[in-house]
């Protein structure tokens, strides 16, 4: 793990940089700037004229109802997926600066792989022929299972484990890629209380290291509390500023529909 | 007859029967791991799609060599394989078209010009040869070309397993962290198609996927972890060699199908006694 005042000090160096796509220019680094940016999808368009950054150490919600192309807007920031207009610059990020949380629905969990191998994939670019791991590695890798309470679980099967323990796991994984921008689509969804609590409480300490972190989340109670910053999509548009300025019952009616503020200050989940 | 006898006489007595017994244990090696990367991968039949889509390249190599030329054809199969993959890869990712979908379209269309190929300008034979295999007529280059294929196969697995078996498990991963997933599954499809071709000369085009898959297949029944996965596919395959060519001498059978029908024995065996198998379907 990067220690909280190294990555403030990298975060707070402004250098001039050469994005992941190649176009240079002075920028502070780390920080994520889109302007007047479009994405596409099979030929339509998701979301268009959007601008904002995600300045170092910061924590962002990207929210919106299904389908308002959140998931879209992380594979862009994470340069998966080309824009269609407008420009991103990444102030000097690259691949391994990324960690990315995926939408648990979509891994096979049937694969059979043990959870120690789960997590030593989030470090696959230091492990060796066969996946061999050395000492170094494999101690990060149990601590990383310690640190999300799956101690004693490593050598089961992934197909084994709960919604909630593989969740955990998930984010032992992420923990291995000591990234300097987290990047977590829907981490919490379908997830008991308490698992939730514990995994937000490792979010909430990663953003205090002074990692970015952008997360789609449905949770607008959450949101509230948790995340300062917030991307909210609707109709092909975004808003995007401090949390208390944009959630407001006017812009949540507008974004999910309903007759009044669905999510009042002790809202539930979307 | 003594059992020693039975198991050694054929081998010790001919020269042709030891080479098919090396050529079918260096095909089990290579082609059984990466048969149960295909299947957990849930591309089974993709498989069996470029089984047939090496077809036209290996008839080109044959016409230009004005032969059976192991050499031109297993070099014709490469390249043909590679480019379906290739063009159904490109299909899928540029229309609505499941990569399956294209994989179909384009190993039926090479199916089709392979086999135009091979008899409008050789005989039945050599089109028995082609789709058949004659692996007791392998010789020495063709046991070369096996045993380098089998040894690379083992090599690039070895050095990109755990980004391959990531890209198997959460594509989504490897693709947003920057780990060029689609690179990994090039040179996973190449693995595949450079053992088909492996497995050309011996069982031909239509029987060397299931040196592949039924092994596969069979070790998928009796272990839940991938390397002693892998390591049981290719020692099924082994000796369904050994055991398919001891029936083949004895029996007077052809020798190709009588090492895949042993990978079907052993599969239906396993299937009836394995833990995983039809008992556990009923308890």
């Amino acid at each position: 793990m990067v220690a909280a005042s190294g990555l403030h000090d990298r975060a707070m160096r402004g250098v001039v940089g050469t994005d992941r796509m190649g176009r240079g220019g002075a920028m502070t680094h780390g920080t994520i700037r889109l302007e007047n940016a479009a994405a596409t999808m099979g030929g339509q368009p998701v979301w268009q004229h959007v601008s904002g950054s995600f300045s170092p150490g910061s924590m962002t919600a990207i929210a919106g109802a299904n389908g308002t192309g959140k998931s879209t807007l992380l594979r862009v920031i994470m340069g998966e997926l080309p824009l269609a207009l407008g420009t991103i610059t990444r102030g000097g990020l690259g691949p391994r600066d990324f960690g990315y949380l995926p939408q648990a629905r979509i891994i096979d969990r049937n694969f059979p792989i043990s959870v120690t191998d789960m997590v030593l994939g989030g470090a696959w670019r230091q492990t060796g022929a066969f996946g061999g791991a050395d000492r170094t590695v494999r101690l990060r890798a149990a601590t990383a299972l310690r640190r999300v309470n799956l101690e004693g679980q490593a050598e089961r099967m992934i197909s084994a484990l709960s919604a909630g323990q593989f969740q955990r796991l998930l984010f032992a994984r992420l923990l291995m890629t000591d990234a300097q921008v987290i990047v977590l689509d829907e981490p919490f969804t379908a997830l008991d209380a308490p698992t939730t609590q514990d995994l937000l409480a490792l979010v909430c300490e990663w953003h205090a290291q002074g990692r970015t972190i952008i997360a789609v989340l449905h949770d607008i109670h959450q949101i509230r509390t948790c995340f300062p910053d917030i991307v909210l999509l609707h109709a092909g548009q975004a808003t995007w500023g401090r949390t208390p300025d944009i959630l407001t019952p006017v812009t949540l009616q507008r974004a999910y529909g309903g007759a009044r503020d669905p999510w009042p200050e002790t809202g539930m989940q979307a | 007859m003594s059992i020693l006898s039975t198991l050694w006489d054929p081998f010790a007595s001919f020269g042709f029967m030891r080479r098919a017994l090396v050529a079918s244990v260096t095909l089990g090696m290579g082609a059984g791991p990466v048969g149960v990367m295909l299947q957990l991968r849930r591309m089974s039949l993709i498989g069996d799609a470029m089984s047939h889509a090496i077809l036209p390249g290996a008839a080109i190599g044959f016409l230009l060599a004005g032969g059976l030329s192991l050499t031109a054809m297993g070099l014709g199969g490469i390249v043909a394989g590679l480019g379906v993959a290739l063009l159904a890869g490109l299909v899928s990712r540029r229309t609505q078209l499941a990569e399956d979908a294209s994989f179909a379209s384009f190993y039926l269309t090479s199916l089709a010009l392979g086999v135009l190929i091979v008899s409008a300008r050789g005989s039945n034979i050599d089109l028995l040869h082609v789709l058949f295999g004659t692996i007791l007529g392998i010789d020495a280059p063709a046991l070369y070309l096996m045993g380098g294929i089998t040894t690379l196969t083992i090599a690039l697995l070895s050095i990109i397993w755990r980004p391959l078996v990531m890209e198997c498990v959460d594509p989504g991963f490897m693709r947003m962290t920057g780990g060029q997933g689609g690179l990994y599954h090039m040179a996973f499809l190449f693995l595949v198609v450079i053992n088909l071709v492996a497995g050309f000369e011996a069982l031909g085009t239509l029987m060397s996927v299931g040196m592949m898959m039924v092994p596969a297949a069979t070790a998928r029944l009796w272990t839940r972890r991938l390397l002693p996965m892998m390591a049981l596919s290719a020692l099924t395959g082994m000796v369904a060699g050994l055991i398919g060519l001891l029936v083949s001498y004895h029996f007077r059978l052809a020798a190709g199908p009588s090492i895949i029908l042993t990978c079907s024995v052993l599969y239906v065996l396993s299937l009836v006694t394995s833990p995983t198998g039809l008992r556990a379907a009923r308890s």
